[in-house]
């Protein structure tokens, strides 16, 4: 693996070597790296690319990395990752893609995950996004993200997207049984020239059942972001959906959330606010004796961490 | 340390035409003193208080700190100056948190110990706050207590409090009373505090009235707290 590529590791998954637990590393559309653990097992996909991961009943305590990395300019890789999560496990899974784009083609990713939770499970998934190189090919990222949550169990997913993707489209939709929870905070930022849409679907089916989705962004430059949310509230069930958005520059957000209850007992609130930096905030950190464009700085880290 | 000289404000009014907010305002501030400044709601006071950190600019007129001409200065360029400025409504953040503000008002990075003296100086337990955001989930008088921690914590020469009190409780109010003569006493800063409070008039040095965008009076408490006391009604710096 060459600096580039370790580089691409570093930024999505946080990693300086290999991880420890169970993980599948996947370089320009290959894996290159795999190791299973006593209760996780990853198994290649026949029929198309991608794996399955297969997490046993009463899994505790363990992680699982699947980062992917393209640093060949003009690859488009396709990949299905399906998680089987058993019963009573509580476990952690980094993914994220890297690309590194120094030719003129453009690169693509779309990684499709799914995951199938059995009952009294928490899992936590964070994914980051991360692109890099000079070169005029686009950097392009079309994540898809598919949860099936079973009976009391709980999944945080947490995704990023700070730096050097220069389109995508994300998609998230979820499906919750009884006493299931679903908390997803996304944090966006675009630049340049930068396309972004994300968009969630959750269906609360089951009884008490709950969903916070928390989309936090800053558009730049030219750039241009689209959120979408839809909710609904098909059982006794809470749903809340929240999407700031900082605006700068020439850049356009926009927002278009729905909320249906199709259940008495449904309870659905939606948030949205988009605007530039308060002018007030600026003058405040100013008076702290930090510049315009420190205090600008601060309050975008602040936003985004 | 503060001088101001023949100080002009205008703004447009609704109408277009100029509305004149302060007017031919000349006032100086000695080193190490606690000034009140007081007199009737929109008299000036608050945007006399922008005037000294430059949040707002004169539209004639010079100001001094310690002899240099800061008329033309920067917020920022006041800030790292020395002077600090405690707004009457602080700012709400989404992701800063209590401690990040106050090491940023400390300029350097503040362990625990002393953001822990700053606000318990103020009446806050530092365990149950530093971790929160500056957001919307602390109450109007959390936020102004912090604000007021955040000032303490950048100890500069001068500090310029815009109506402390307002949103405060009574008991914290009694601690606020506190942690300006302290201020006061245990350095040799200088205080300008806007106020309409007595408790607070009584323990400045001298006292201040502002009263349609000018100074009408200006004297030591003996001599201008009994007339304000009288009420509005009659008293003849509110005429």
């Amino acid at each position: 693996m060459d600096a580039i590529q370790k580089n691409l590791l570093e930024q999505v998954a946080g990693l300086h070597e290999m991880p420890s637990g169970a993980y599948n590393i996947r370089a320009n559309g290959q894996s290159v790296a795999r190791s299973t653990s006593a209760h996780i097992d990853i198994v290649t996909k026949e029929d198309k690319q991608g794996i399955d991961i297969i997490i046993k009943p009463g899994t505790k305590n363990e992680s699982v990395h699947i980062p992917v990395e393209l640093s060949q300019s003009g690859l488009t890789d396709i990949v299905y990752n399906d998680f089987y999560g058993g019963d009573d496990c509580n476990v952690t899974i980094i993914a994220g893609c890297g690309i590194h784009n120094g030719g003129d083609k453009d690169s693509k990713h779309d990684g499709i995950h799914s995951f199938f939770i059995g009952k009294n499970s928490h899992v936590k998934y964070v994914e980051k996004h991360y692109g890099s190189g000079d070169g005029k090919g686009e950097r392009i990222m079309n994540p898809e993200t598919v949860v099936e949550l079973g009976e009391n169990s709980f999944m945080e997913m947490e995704t990023v997207q700070i730096k050097g993707v220069d389109s995508t489209k994300r998609k998230t939709s979820a499906k919750l049984a009884d006493g299931a929870k679903l908390v997803v905070t996304e944090k966006l930022m675009t630049h340049g020239s930068q396309y972004a849409e994300t968009s969630f679907h959750v269906d609360l089916d089951g009884e008490g059942s709950s969903a916070n989705v928390i989309s936090r962004s800053v558009a730049r430059d030219d750039s241009k972001q689209f959120f979408f949310s839809k909710i609904n509230g098909n059982n006794k069930c809470a749903g809340h959906s929240e999407c700031d958005g900082i605006i700068m520059d020439n850049a356009k957000i926009s927002a278009l959330p729905e909320i249906t209850a199709n259940h008495l007992e449904a309870s659905l609130i939606h948030e949205a606010a988009i605007g530039k930096i308060a002018g007030e905030q600026i003058t405040k950190l100013m008076t702290l004796g930090l510049t315009e464009e420190e205090a600008e700085a601060q309050i975008i880290n602040g936003f985004l961490k | 340390m503060l001088e101001l000289q023949n100080l002009y404000f205008q703004v447009p009014s609704d109408t277009g035409a100029t509305k004149e907010i302060i007017h031919d305002l000349s006032l100086t501030f000695d080193d190490h003193t606690f000034i009140a400044i007081t007199g009737p709601n929109g008299g000036g006071k608050s945007t006399l208080a922008k005037l000294i950190m430059g949040i707002e600019k004169p539209t004639s007129g010079k100001i001094l700190f310690n002899g240099q001409d800061i008329t033309d200065l920067s917020i920022t360029e006041r800030a790292n100056l020395g002077i600090s400025f405690a707004f009457q409504q602080p700012v709400r953040f989404k992701g800063i948190k209590v401690k990040d503000l106050i090491a940023l008002a400390a300029g350097k990075d503040v362990k625990n110990p002393n953001t822990c003296d700053y606000l318990s100086k103020v009446g806050l337990c530092a365990r149950d706050y530093i971790n929160r955001d500056i957001d919307a989930s602390l109450s109007g008088g959390e936020l102004k207590r912090i604000e007021i921690a955040s000032i303490i914590a950048r100890n500069t020469p001068l500090s310029v409090f815009d109506e402390p009190e307002a949103g405060i409780d009574l008991w914290s109010f009694n601690n606020l009373i506190k942690v300006f003569e302290e201020m006061h006493e245990g350095s040799d800063n200088s205080l300008i505090i806007i106020s309409h409070q007595e408790r607070i008039l009584n323990i400045a040095d001298e006292i201040v009235v502002v009263a349609d965008g000018t100074v009408k009076a200006r004297g030591r408490k003996d001599d201008i707290l009994p007339e304000l006391l009288k009420g509005t009604e009659g008293c003849r710096f509110y005429q």
